[in-house]
């Protein structure tokens, strides 16, 4: 566990080191791990869903997180991000043990990450523009002209330049995932989050985020993680895999060493079996003892 | 489970909501300081609750004169004091039908949008996204609309209190034919500063309680279409019994 430190509040323009200024010291050496879930444990009322969960995300690479619905692949990013606290285990991030962090202290680390959510998470009452320059605006003083650029000069590395000054409603899902990426990455993050990103897209819209997604972890050399269940496309892009069941890791590596894995679960997730550990049908009692109970 | 056990569970549950608002007010009052310092998102957020209620204030409060002035003159015929009929109105409206009728229009109008936007930001995780740009929702969302629904009720209820009071003399003066002079006149030499400070203070108390209400129940709605729901109907519940409590407090404190 590392000691807690004074985390400044203000934030500034990324340091040549790729650290920001006022970013926090680094912890404990812990060579190129950016993020480390120690053996947490995290439940609901109605059920465990961590049951000691270990991962690591390497600096620069794209690391994708996988698993069935309902692995508690969303709550394992709202562990990393300081949402939710894990009941046992730790969450370390820079070195930080987010247990041992004030919410400024939270905050601090936040500026140094970026999140695409599921479904764009725009701020409705702003338009592409303002939702793009809404982080420059809360955290920068810098004057007009510059965040006009910084946002246009994001906006046109997604493609939607032309869309600047678009209300949310006005945007198909891709183009609101996009805008929300622009977002993500207009304060130069180097862990940006991605929670879903292929769901609900059209195949053309599917192949601009996964190039999106490639081009900023090597042109912005970012560190990525990627939360979905779309195997053959985070296949293409992810250097690390890690396949959850049942609360835990069943499996890490390559997304090859990943498809070659001869474990039941991994088998099944890859090949997208209706049938195996992951059963098809929810926990019921015996299916003709219950229709015949309908008879009596 | 015995009456006891649900007695108890009510008496829990109901001390278990108070805190939860208190530590919620606290938060709030918290970012205050820091929404003023962008007057933008306040003035906003009064044009939302307030401008945008002005129709089905004025609209009531022109009926709410006027039936005022119906009633009135009918009551006061029986002692042959219509002449009164402008001050029983003015009072009628200063001191308790301006702030309180406004209140509950306010709930019903601004309380609800409240709480069904803010809900909704919850719904679609934008207070979320907000909170992992590191902003806290809390300064952005939740202070500015409180600020400013607190600012819009008085400004409220003195367009519906003036808005009545010509209601009361277009059926008193123009139709039952009340003297003019006299009508104005009276009202003018009956009604004192503390009537009209009694209006403002309970103005200033029905929009606390009410945009206190409404901003709780939008941040803390179930992120569910049902939950927005569920809590915009809180609000308008909530407000309004809270509204003529608070009422009726105020108004024996005033005596």
């Amino acid at each position: 566990m590392t000691t807690p430190q004074a985390l400044p509040d203000a934030h500034g323009a990324t340091a040549p080191s790729g650290r920001r200024p006022d970013a926090p010291a680094p912890g404990p050496a812990t060579d190129d791990v950016i993020v480390d879930v120690r053996n947490a444990h995290y439940g609901i009322p109605t059920r465990q869903i961590f049951k000691g969960l270990d991962i690591k995300v390497r600096k620069g690479r794209i690391t994708a997180i996988m698993g069935p619905s309902g692995t508690g692949k969303t709550t394992l990013l709202r562990l990393i991000t300081g949402q939710i606290s894990p009941s046992q285990g730790n969450v370390v991030v820079w070195g930080h043990d987010l247990s041992t962090l004030d919410r400024s202290g939270i905050y601090a680390l936040r500026k140094r990450m970026g999140m695409l959510f599921q479904n764009g998470a725009l701020l409705t009452d702003l338009d592409v523009y303002e939702n793009v320059a809404f982080p420059l605006r809360e955290h920068t003083d810098l004057p007009e002209e510059l965040i006009r650029t910084l946002v246009l000069t994001k906006l046109h590395a997604v493609g939607l330049r032309g869309a600047a000054y678009l209300m949310p409603s006005e945007l198909s899902g891709g183009m609101a995932r996009r805008v929300a990426l622009a977002r993500a990455i207009v304060m130069d993050p180097e862990v940006l989050i991605y929670d879903e990103p292929f769901a609900g897209l059209d195949p053309i819209s599917m192949g601009v985020i996964l190039r999106l997604i490639r081009q900023m972890n090597e042109g912005l050399g970012l560190t990525s993680i990627v939360v979905s269940h779309d195997v053959q496309e985070l296949a293409t892009i992810a250097h690390d895999s890690y396949l959850m069941y049942d609360g835990k890791v069943v499996a890490s590596g390559t997304p090859k060493e990943l498809a070659s894995s001869g474990l039941e679960v991994v088998k099944q997730f890859m090949t997208g079996s209706d049938d195996g550990p992951v059963a098809f049908h929810y926990p019921a009692p015996d299916y003709k003892q219950e229709l015949l109970k309908g008879d009596e | 489970m015995s009456a006891i056990a649900k007695a108890d569970n009510l008496v829990i549950g109901g001390l278990r909501k108070v805190g939860q608002v208190t530590l919620f007010l606290v938060s709030v009052l918290a970012q205050c300081g820091p929404a003023l310092a962008r007057p933008r998102l306040v003035v906003h957020q009064v044009y939302n609750a307030g401008a945008r209620s002005l129709i089905i204030i004025m609209l009531s409060g022109l009926f709410v004169g006027m039936v005022l002035a119906l009633t009135g003159i009918d009551l006061l015929a029986r002692f042959g004091s219509e002449d009164v009929l402008g001050v029983a109105a003015a009072l009628g409206l200063l001191k308790e039908l301006g702030p309180v009728v406004t209140a509950l229009l306010f709930a019903g109008r601004a309380g609800t949008s409240l709480t069904s936007e803010i809900g909704l930001m919850r719904a679609t995780d934008q207070l979320t996204a907000m909170e992992m740009m590191a902003v806290d929702p809390m300064r952005y969302v939740a202070a500015p609309r409180f600020i400013g629904g607190i600012i819009a009720m008085p400004l409220l209820v003195a367009i519906f209190d003036i808005v009545g009071l010509f209601g009361a003399q277009l059926v008193g003066v123009q139709m039952m034919n009340v003297n003019a002079g006299t009508f104005w006149s009276q009202t003018q030499g009956a009604v004192h500063l503390d009537d009209v400070t009694e209006g403002i203070i309970k103005s200033l108390a029905f929009g606390f309680v009410c945009t206190l209400i409404a901003v709780y129940e939008g941040y803390n709605a179930a992120p569910t279409a049902e939950g927005v729901g569920l809590a915009t109907t809180r609000t308008v519940v909530a407000s309004a019994v809270l509204t003529l409590i608070v009422d009726y407090f105020l108004t024996a404190a005033f005596l």
